[in-house]
């Protein structure tokens, strides 16, 4: 187990270094100036340019160049934003507590009604419930979800009127950010009807982020299910006389849930990658739209600290779900 | 010595006939599959004849026609079957010629990724070693980053546009495709026929590309028909968020873009159909895509 870790470790720092270098070169092979592209200065003097060509530390040799921002990266240097000029990370933590109470809820919403729509799809097979089932699941795993989105705001938002439009909270609402979950700020700000307009707000969001996964969950539960119920340790159990629900719900889900946790954990790409549509419909205010907002502002500094953040986030959850998956998985341990 | 060579090639003819019915066999037992194939022929029709079944140009604007809503509603126009936009162009015309740029995304985009793909895979699987070590790190890098973010920010640098859209896309699929085929690859390495034509002398090229390739397409063929309807899928959100095919192309993604101040004035029409077509598009070649694996995949053949 252990050098399954070390080994794991290794190849993600590698990965990282890689990852550095794209981020790294991706503003030199921006066509135009590095030197204006990075001050966001549009008009400047020769002497001028010269001045941040030093003190950006353009005018050293590349290698140098990539080793300095390399070691700023490991301290946590990930780049000042041209626009705002904050530091890229501080930034990237005030907004990351949005996408990830979105995530959160998505996947919360994709696990707890695509997992038992699968096995009872499993359960049920070739009935008329596993074909509706499955054919949702299919429609919602080809679902354009910016579309999804619009549909659902016209729908819900503007025509039935149930749901607020756009953000995270009303505007009558205001209190600092403690931990920066809006859930469980409107609940620490005492104030009423806070969190009751903190869910309203999370509802649609979450139902469109969480459609894609929801369906690969419910199609994934499905075939772990119809292999596990094949296998001959179902077919005991159920000789042994022991109920349905403790067959299906004790002996077969914990077997068929391996490669349903495993789905689990990759769909965090694709949630980040649904959190750039899904944030800009909204308009909430997280990592997905400040990226699209920092590519159509062209704040390339931003857009290099955060692809390189955001590479390195992904990659420690694939690790922890490797681990999670050699834990409730004994056979990979061997 | 001519000889050997027809009665070869009569065989492996009759053979891959035979492979043909046993695939279509299987692969029209699945009803939803046949469905999706069928809709996806017609919609490659469509595509085709979309200049003469078009009842407009896809850029026409009708000055006089502004946001008619379809021919079933009040105010409907017999002309506008699916009612107009906001500057008075014709919704059906726009969506027959958008099938056009979806089937051409898909086509070009998967051929780019999966011939890539095949390539870097195959030599990454057959030579191993650092070769192998080297592909799949890189392989990596471009998996750590959230598909759709890259393809985003490359699209930055490349500027935005339908082509550099594809590209940035097929780039992104790449990797998919080099895993597949290099896993496959190493199985069927140490297979005795693969040694066996090594034996008789032939070359890497040929051991690579016309002995193992053959026989690691199923799941390739799979993923394509995956890449294809997740090409439709993300070139339409570049597309939306400004970065893809341009306005006014009519392009299904960059007609939402366009419709995205309708959701609230009641105009439903021009909001819902260019959705509904990337839908519905889709969701065919995941039908078909279904159908394949399951016709495909020997695992559940003998079940």
């Amino acid at each position: 187990m252990l050098k399954f870790f070390v080994g794991r470790v290794a190849v993600m720092f590698l990965t990282f270094v890689g990852v550095s270098i794209i981020a790294f070169s991706f503003i030199r092979l921006l066509p135009g100036d590095p030197v204006a592209l990075l001050s966001g200065e549009r008009v400047m003097s020769p002497e001028r340019h010269a001045a941040l060509m030093h003190d950006l530390g353009f005018d050293r040799p590349i290698v140098i160049q990539y080793f300095d921002y390399l070691w700023g990266v490991l301290r946590g240097d990930f780049g000042t934003s041209i626009v705002t000029k904050q530091p890229v990370l501080d930034q990237f933590f005030q907004l990351f507590p949005a996408t990830l109470e979105l995530s959160v809820c998505a996947i919360l919403f994709a696990v707890i009604i695509g997992i038992p729509a699968g096995v009872f799809a499993a359960i049920k097979r070739g009935s008329f419930f596993d074909q509706a089932i499955m054919g949702t699941a299919l429609i919602g795993f080809s679902m354009p979800i910016f579309w999804w989105g619009l549909l659902l705001i016209m729908l819900v938002s503007n025509t039935l009127q149930w749901t607020p439009v756009s953000g995270r909270i009303s505007l009558m609402f205001f209190f600092p950010p403690v931990t920066g979950f809006m859930l469980i700020d409107s609940l620490l700000s005492g104030e009423t009807g806070a969190f009751k307009s903190a869910v309203s707000h999370l509802i649609l969001p979450t139902i469109v982020l969480g459609t894609i996964p929801l369906a690969v969950i419910a199609r994934q539960t499905r075939s772990a299910m119809l292999e596990v119920l094949s296998e001959d340790y179902v077919r005991t159990a159920r000789a042994k006389g022991l109920g349905p629900l403790r067959v299906i719900g004790v002996h077969a889900l914990r077997n068929a849930m391996i490669p349903v946790v495993t789905t689990i954990g990759l769909q965090v790409g694709v949630m980040l990658a649904g959190a750039i549509l899904t944030e800009t419909i909204f308009s909430w205010p997280g990592i997905g739209k400040w990226m699209v907002d920092s590519v159509s502002r062209r704040d390339y500094a931003v857009i290099q600290g955060a692809l390189l953040i955001i590479a390195a986030t992904i990659m420690i959850v694939n690790l922890v779900v490797d681990l999670l998956y050699g834990l409730i998985n004994p056979r990979i341990r061997h | 010595m001519s000889e050997t060579t027809v009665h070869g090639g009569v065989s492996t003819d009759s053979s891959l006939r035979r492979r043909l019915a046993e695939f279509w066999y299987y692969f029209s037992e699945n009803r939803g599959a046949v469905i999706g194939l069928v809709f996806f022929l017609l919609l490659v029709l469509v595509a085709i004849l979309a200049p003469w079944i078009a009842p407009h140009g896809p850029a026409d604007q009708y000055r006089d026609a502004v946001l008619l809503p379809p021919v079933w509603q009040e105010r409907g126009n017999a002309s506008y079957l699916l009612g107009t936009d906001a500057v008075g162009r014709d919704i059906l015309s726009r969506l027959i010629y958008g099938a056009r740029y979806s089937l051409f995304i898909g086509v070009i985009v998967t051929s780019i990724a999966l011939v890539g793909g095949i390539v870097i895979g195959v030599v990454a699987g057959y030579f191993r070693g650092w070769v192998d070590t080297l592909i799949m790190r890189l392989m990596d890098i471009i998996l750590a980053f959230p598909s759709l973010l890259l393809a985003l920010v490359l699209v930055a640098v490349l500027g935005p546009g339908l082509i550099n859209a594809m590209i940035a896309i097929a780039l992104v699929f790449q990797p998919h495709f080099v895993r597949l085929t290099r896993a496959a690859v190493m199985s069927e390495k140490t297979r005795d026929y693969v040694i066996a034509s090594k034996v008789a002398g032939a070359s890497h090229l040929r051991l690579m590309f016309k002995t193992i390739l053959p026989n690691c397409t199923a799941p390739l063929i799979v993923q394509a028909t995956l890449s294809f309807s997740n090409a439709i899928l993300d070139a339409a959100a570049l597309g939306f968020l400004g970065y893809g095919a341009q306005p006014p192309t009519p392009e299904w993604g960059t007609m939402l873009a366009d419709a995205r101040e309708f959701i609230s004035s009641g105009q439903w029409w021009v909001v819902t159909l260019p959705g509904v077509a990337i839908l519905v598009t889709v969701l065919a070649i995941n039908l078909v895509g279904d159908g394949l694996r399951d016709a495909l995949d020997p695992k559940l053949k003998r079940s």
